[in-house]
């Protein structure tokens, strides 16, 4: 994998970042990426979100139920 | 006699409908999400007394629950063991979400205020939609990744599927999930309101 990365690269290795640390090599070519690309900055904060997302699952009460 | 107990079993009881939710969203059939929380609750009245009220009632009763669904799923991955080459094929529909030379098809946009939607029911509602979109074991490994909190050894150990295997299911479901929410809740105008 070079340096230049495509969104498909980016985005796997994005996801990939949230499992296992990825090479030095990787999270330099992500950052030079990202850097430049809005649609994967977004698809970053997306996914992080998801993940809180599912923690506060499942939100709040329905009002009936208290 | 449970004098020394912090929680009554009737206090228990009615966290059932939460609990019931949380238990579907991971196994995914009512039998046996039924089970758990049924498990759950008795393990949570038997050992009332254990609830030190440091946390609320409810978060440790989740902490319990989630024991109780991983016994449920090492079950069944005993009985079914999962054919991840069947998952992995379908790993080709990633490429609909790109284009040939690389770029999104179409690009993630800014979602409004997301933290807001953490307030609403119903975004957890469309949530749930969007996870039932998913395949079987796709929805699986995600929810055992970020609902139940798992490290992606012990999700590739419990499905008995290669590390490698389980990261291109989380990504798949990452990829789905992201573009199902802001089709039908982030994009989705007056509708979600209504």
């Amino acid at each position: 994998m070079g340096l230049r990365l495509s969104c498909k690269e980016a985005s796997r290795l994005i996801s990939q970042g949230m499992e296992s640390r990825l090479s030095l090599g990787e999270r330099i070519a992500l950052r030079l990426h990202v850097r430049i690309c809005d649609a994967c900055t977004r698809f970053t904060s997306q996914v992080k979100f998801l993940r809180r997302a599912l923690q506060a699952y499942p939100g709040p009460d329905d009002p009936e139920e208290r | 006699m449970s004098a020394e107990s912090s929680v009554a079993p009737l206090e228990l009881e009615r966290h059932r409908p939460y609990l019931l939710r949380f238990a579907l969203l991971q196994l995914r059939e009512r039998g046996a999400a039924e089970d758990a929380v049924q498990d759950a609750l008795l393990a949570a009245i038997q050992g009332a007394a254990g609830f030190a009220g440091q946390s609320s009632v409810r978060t440790w009763l989740i902490g319990i629950l989630k024991h109780k669904i991983i016994d449920s799923i090492r079950k069944t991955s005993r009985e079914q063991p999962i054919d991840s080459r069947i998952e992995i094929e379908g790993a080709e529909d990633l490429e609909a979400f790109f284009a040939d030379d690389g770029h999104f098809g179409e690009a993630p946009a800014e979602w409004a205020s997301p933290e807001r939607s953490l307030e609403e029911r119903r975004f957890f509602e469309a949530l749930e939609r969007c996870l039932q979109s998913l395949p079987n074991n796709t929805a699986r490994a995600f929810t055992m990744r970020e609902l139940m909190g798992l490290e992606t050894e012990e999700i590739c150990k419990e499905l008995r599927i290669s590390t490698s295997n389980c990261w291109v299911m989380l990504y798949r479901a990452r990829m789905s999930l992201r573009a199902c929410l802001e089709r039908i809740w982030f994009m989705a105008g007056p509708a979600k309101a209504g």
